[in-house]
């Protein structure tokens, strides 16, 4: 008898990922369920700003796409899909899929997450006494409050398993832990208990290796990069994951990339905050006891991981508005292209500063030298062929970034020689949308299930 | 013997808030005590000193053959307040791997390491 296995693939990494990825996941080999995860940070604001002009929007719509490109996998071959694509309306998102659906004759059982939204509630928790204290800065929410535009409770696994318990074939969820999306069917299939906290910790890791998709098979790795097989065709990553915890990543065959120990240690270690606690709404995972091993090619076991109980804590994610930036750059060619771009910042800095305009921060990087690097990089600038001179502002006052925008052209003409690089035009002034973690207690996020 | 950290370690690192993370791993584990010792904190604090605003902290994970180090400050005030063309701390990690350690000849030789 061969050992049971659930396969979860991982069909996008964020949104603005792969729109091919979802459908090859699903038909490129047999997968179980295909897990999308959309939200970054500032996602949600996003999705809040188009809500607010919409009240039918408000969540991620290449997720529509996505769902028409698998949705024979899922109504035909039973492949069941979760995502957070959801983001602050999952009603919506959930009418739009079966719009998609009814279209194309099939019927499709969806289950929809809510209660992660704490928006409507933020006025009533904070007269509750509940801070929401800023998790870096200790600063409370009182700070920025008026300037709020989106506030939901970082969830967990549960209510997806519950979407599951009850035939959902597609689970959408707002803001989900990216982990669970992943965990939940695991846990789901196994049947594992709340307080099976070593096994669920296993999930939440399995989730954390796939859910920046393709950036464990392949991409964005340093080790050995140039011999990294095919990127043109990558496959994104599969956990298949046994009853016992263990699981192994891979991913379909005569697909490009690899898996490999160095692929995925390098996803372990990305976004890794203290691994010996990686906090999650259900469970506490030490990555200092996971075992990674080679298992043949394009596959790499992963075992002994072990989990404590979890916080009586959510995280929250608040965005709030914090002025305005805007970035300009121009390009200066050899000979002396260093000192020209220096020369132009000075001269754009002299004449910001005889406007009197107000800016936070004014940050000049040369793009070529040292922007990235700073001082490690050692003067490599001396004899470039072109350094780009890349000059950000920031501030509370429209009026001063606006302006700004205007000095950087005329320096073409007014300022130092052998200047190009201009054709994009004026910079554009972006209204910046910052991002507030806090943390909750546990028992003020109600989450539901609404099956449609 | 001077060996570029570069040759014997791979690395990635990401963004949480004005914090990045590196996550730095032997590229083999027979390489890993020699980089768990030369990369203290206080090393890389020193390597990192006037590009960070705040403090280095350091944890080992000897299974991975890997080391985390937390960059504190180290964003221009992280995700979308920061003007930095890195803002999100993606490329700190070959930053720290332009870190050159000074190995005794014999250890080198035993290790097989490559010279810079």
């Amino acid at each position: 008898m061969t050992e049971r296995v659930v396969r979860v693939a991982s069909g996008q990494g964020f949104w603005g990922d792969s729109l091919d990825a979802p459908r090859q996941q699903v038909e490129n080999g047999p997968v179980d369920y295909l897990m999308l995860d959309y939200l970054a940070e500032v996602t949600m604001s996003i999705l809040q700003k188009q809500k607010e002009r919409d009240p039918t929007m408000g969540y991620a719509r290449d997720f529509v796409g996505a769902m028409d490109s698998v949705l024979d996998a899922v109504t035909d071959r039973g492949v069941r899909v979760i995502a957070n694509a959801g983001g602050v309306n999952p009603p919506a998102c959930a009418t739009a899929i079966q719009v998609v659906a009814k279209k194309r004759g099939k019927s499709l059982r969806i289950g929809v997450v809510t209660g992660d939204d704490l928006l409507p509630r933020l006025g009533e928790l904070v007269e509750q006494g509940h801070a929401l204290a800023h998790m870096e800065t200790g600063e409370p929410l009182e700070s920025v409050r008026d300037r709020v535009l989106s506030a939901n409770a970082y969830i967990g696994s549960k209510p997806i398993v519950e979407a599951l318990t009850r035939g959902a074939q597609v689970v959408i969820t707002g803001r989900s832990t990216d982990t669970a999306l992943t965990m939940a069917p695991i846990r789901f299939e196994y049947g594992w208990s709340d307080t099976d906290y070593d096994r669920l910790a296993a999930g939440i890791v399995a989730g954390h290796i796939i859910e920046c998709g393709a950036q464990c098979s392949g991409g964005n790795c340093l080790y050995d990069w140039r011999n990294i097989p095919d990127l043109g065709n990558v496959g994104y990553p599969i956990a298949d994951a046994y009853e016992d915890g263990s699981f192994v990543i891979t991913k379909h065959p005569g697909t490009g990339g690899r898996v490999s120990v160095h692929t995925v240690s390098e996803q372990l270690v990305y976004e890794m905050g203290d691994p010996h606690a990686y906090i999650t709404p259900d469970v506490i995972a030490d990555f200092t006891t996971i075992h990674i091993e080679d298992a043949g090619p394009d596959r790499v076991r992963v075992y002994g991981i072990k989990g404590t109980a979890p916080t009586d804590k959510l995280k929250v994610s608040i965005a709030y508005r914090a002025g305005f930036k805007a970035v300009g750059t121009l390009v200066y060619s050899w000979p002396d292209a260093l000192e020209k771009a220096q020369l132009a910042d000075r001269i754009l800095r002299e004449r910001l500063q005889r406007l009197g305009l107000r800016f936070d921060e004014i940050l000049t990087e040369f793009v070529g030298v040292s922007a990235t690097h700073g001082r490690l990089a050692g003067d490599s600038g001396a004899n470039a062929p072109e350094v780009q001179l890349r000059v950000g502002v920031r501030s509370d006052d429209r009026a001063s970034v606006e302006r700004f925008t205007r000095e950087i052209a005329p320096l073409v003409l007014n300022g130092p020689p052998s200047v190009t690089g201009f054709a994009g035009g004026r910079p554009k002034v972006e209204e910046i949308v910052a991002y507030w973690p806090a943390l909750i207690d546990k028992a003020v996020v109600q989450t539901h299930v609404e099956m449609v | 013997m001077k060996v570029r950290l570069l040759d014997i370690a791979h690395a990635r690192s990401g963004d949480k808030g004005d914090t990045a993370n590196v996550g730095v791993i032997a590229m083999r584990p027979e390489w890993f005590p020699l980089i768990n010792r030369e990369l203290t904190q206080a090393r890389v604090t020193q390597h990192f000193e006037g590009m960070i605003k705040g403090d280095v902290d350091r944890f080992e994970l000897p299974n991975l053959n890997a080391l985390n180090f937390l960059l504190h400050g180290a964003l221009g005030g992280g995700g979308t307040l920061s003007l930095k063309t890195d803002a999100q701390g993606k490329v700190y990690s070959t930053a720290l791997l332009r870190m050159v350690l000074d190995v005794p000849d014999d250890e080198a030789r035993a290790l097989g390491l490559p010279s810079a």
